[in-house]
């Protein structure tokens, strides 16, 4: 018998979460552009991670026999680039670089706003200079501290990461501490500390749920901009460096041969473009979703 | 009898652009194990700022200027943030008056049910799902387990405040304080609801502070009734003695004020004027002012508690005439 309670037990804990989660997938649809944009996001995301198997080419061999073959060339339908690497396995590949680069650095930069966020919000005393902090942050150009960043600790990939993240925490936590500030007052939150919950406890296992839609948009929207701005330094050579196949770094060696094979550096353009403007859409349609009338509050 | 609170001379602060205004003044009560102690008095009167010290939950700006508060063995106003969080939740426990702000929207009924029952006895999370389901039935929720999952918005007014009585008593204190629970629900479901604490009251041997301005309620579960005005306490009696003999004047104007639905059409009485400021000094006793009884020696005196009875006292000079003076300071001991 109890193992059968149990089994029920999941099944009804199940339902709710899996409602709201379809419930915003589908108002996320509703509108078109939101739509587009998911698919495109799918299509990235599953070539990302099936790349290997979805190419016949590696991302780095080279063919110097068939150098910069054009678009619709026989097996290599987005053609080769100056050492007659395969532009399709470059693409994919750099798709999982992007999406990578970007999942990391959100996720830290989320996870460092998010800590000084909850902090600034409860605690008057630390408010003053987390806050004060984070204007610094924000009044510094992004790629301006990213380049900084980058110039201390080296070029690579990683700094590149880690300098995307720091510039991602002074939002994050604006966004954390302007909610924790309404929460906090909330009476569910003296009922919590009136059974004894600790401030650790109410800040992360209470307070942080109710700020989770607003971060949900902020990272989707993020996505984009840490994706654009990877490739902007790898462009820059701040980044990935060659043979890596970063988009932004292939639009970097691309350009030289504009005039000769226009496709190597617009392709790789038209993925960024794509990449950014599906994040973007799809962020602005989980902002419709889950901002203003969700039902998060009633 | 044995003694489970006692509040000794009893002051709050807050400190405000002004300086620092005294919410609760120099209050002192007791009360026995399994006990109801109603705290009645206009908005204001310190009544839900009483209960917030025992509480040790006062706001930032507030603070416990002096005086204690002892729950059995342990004196409340010495023990340290972390001491009090051991305690609160375990050995008192509270109830507030919004069941619809009470509850975190976003976290599913089990969860917020779960938490006393993994701060305070450690369980895990499987055992406190049991003890759950134990705790919701007890209150008288159909579909223990079904409810475990759903989220507040989901529940009526009443079955919330069912849920918010099964936390405050998930570890079974010894001591509920109870900030105007009823208030905020409709008549037949707060008849629900006091029959519902009564029976828990009972079945825990808890005492119970039920924090209220409804007389009515008062009636229906009170053992004893102490009537605040402005941070004082002006009278404390059982609650026969407050009903059919009340002797303060304000305590007399809060009876009156209740309207009489059976008798003819009339018109409402009310006490005249209204509460004082917390900063406002009044010399003497606090409600002359107010008082339609008041003499020469109220404006210039403040009154002592005087013992009408064993245990009925009330802070007011009618009292001097009938007991010849005796003041009694501490009601009960």
């Amino acid at each position: 018998m109890p193992a059968t309670a149990e089994i029920d037990n999941k099944n009804v804990k199940k339902q709710p979460s899996n409602n709201r989660f379809m419930k915003t997938v589908k108002s996320v649809i509703k509108n078109k552009l939101s739509a587009i944009g998911l698919v495109i996001l799918v299509f990235i995301v599953l070539a990302a991670i099936f790349a290997p198997v979805i190419t016949s080419y590696g991302p780095n061999e080279q063919d110097l026999g068939n150098t910069h073959l054009g678009i619709g060339s026989e097996g290599h339908f987005l053609g080769t680039d100056n050492y007659g690497r395969d532009m399709w396995s470059r693409i994919v590949h750099g798709a999982s670089i992007s999406l990578l680069v970007g999942i990391s650095s959100v996720g830290i930069g989320l996870i460092g706003g998010i800590v000084l966020g909850l902090l600034a919000g409860y605690y008057r005393k630390l408010d003053g200079i987390i806050m004060r902090i984070v204007d610094l942050l924000f009044a510094f150009p992004g790629i301006l501290l990213a380049m900084l960043v980058i110039a201390m600790l080296g070029t690579s990939l990683i700094n590149v990461v880690i300098a995307i993240s720091i510039w991602s925490i002074p939002g994050c936590a604006r966004i954390v501490r302007g909610s924790v500030l309404s929460i906090k007052e909330q009476e569910y939150i003296m009922a919590m500390k009136s059974i004894g919950a600790s401030d650790v406890r109410i800040l992360f296992k209470h307070i942080l749920p109710n700020c989770t839609a607003p971060l949900i948009v902020y990272g989707t929207m993020r996505m984009a901009t840490t994706i654009l701005s990877t490739s902007a330094l790898s462009y820059l050579g701040l980044g990935a460096q060659p043979p890596t196949p970063e988009w932004g770094a292939m639009i970097a060696a691309g350009q030289n041969f504009m005039w000769q094979a226009p496709h190597l550096a617009i392709i790789p353009g038209i993925a960024i473009m794509l990449t950014v403007f599906a994040f973007n859409v799809v962020g602005d349609g989980l902002r419709d979703a889950l901002d203003p009338n969700m039902d998060l509050n009633t | 009898m044995t003694q489970l609170l006692q509040v000794e001379n009893l002051e709050t602060k807050f400190r405000t652009a002004d300086g620092k205004l005294p919410a609760v003044r120099n209050i002192s009560f007791s009360m026995d194990k399994g006990e109801t102690l109603c705290i009645v008095g206009e908005s204001g009167s310190g009544k839900s700022i009483t209960s917030l010290s025992i509480m040790g939950l006062l706001p930032p700006n507030g603070e416990i200027s002096s005086g204690s508060i002892h729950l059995a063995d342990d004196n409340l106003t010495e023990k340290t943030e972390e001491q009090m969080e051991r305690l609160r939740g375990n050995t008192l426990s509270m109830i507030f008056q919004e069941p619809m702000t009470a509850l975190n929207p976003v976290l599913t009924i089990g969860y917020q049910l779960r938490e006393p029952l993994m701060i305070h006895k450690k369980m895990s999370k499987k055992e406190a799902n049991q003890s759950s389901i134990a705790l919701l039935e007890k209150v008288g929720i159909p579909n223990p387990k079904e409810k475990l999952s759903q989220y507040p918005h989901e529940l009526s007014g009443g079955m919330r405040q069912r849920v918010m009585i099964s936390i405050a008593l998930a570890c079974e204190p010894s001591l509920l304080v109870a900030d105007e629970p009823t208030t905020a629900l409709d008549v037949t479901i707060q008849a629900q609801i006091l029959d519902l604490m009564k029976e828990l009251q009972t079945e825990l041997g808890m005492g119970v502070i039920f924090v209220t301005h409804d007389m009515g309620v008062v009636a229906e579960i009170a053992d004893r009734v102490m009537v605040m005005y402005a941070g004082e306490v002006v009278e404390i009696a059982d609650v026969e003695s407050i009903f059919e003999d009340p002797q303060h004047p304000y305590t007399k104007g809060l009876l009156d004020s209740v309207p009489d639905v059976d008798g003819d059409v009339q018109d409402l009485n009310v006490i005249q004027g209204s509460m004082p400021s917390l900063d406002e000094e009044i010399s003497g006793c606090r409600f002359h002012p107010r008082c339609p009884f008041a003499t020469d020696i109220c404006k210039e005196k403040e009154p002592p508690l005087f013992g009408v009875t064993s245990n009925h006292s009330s802070k007011c000079w009618l009292q001097e005439v009938k007991t010849n003076g005796e003041p009694n300071a501490i009601a009960r001991s």
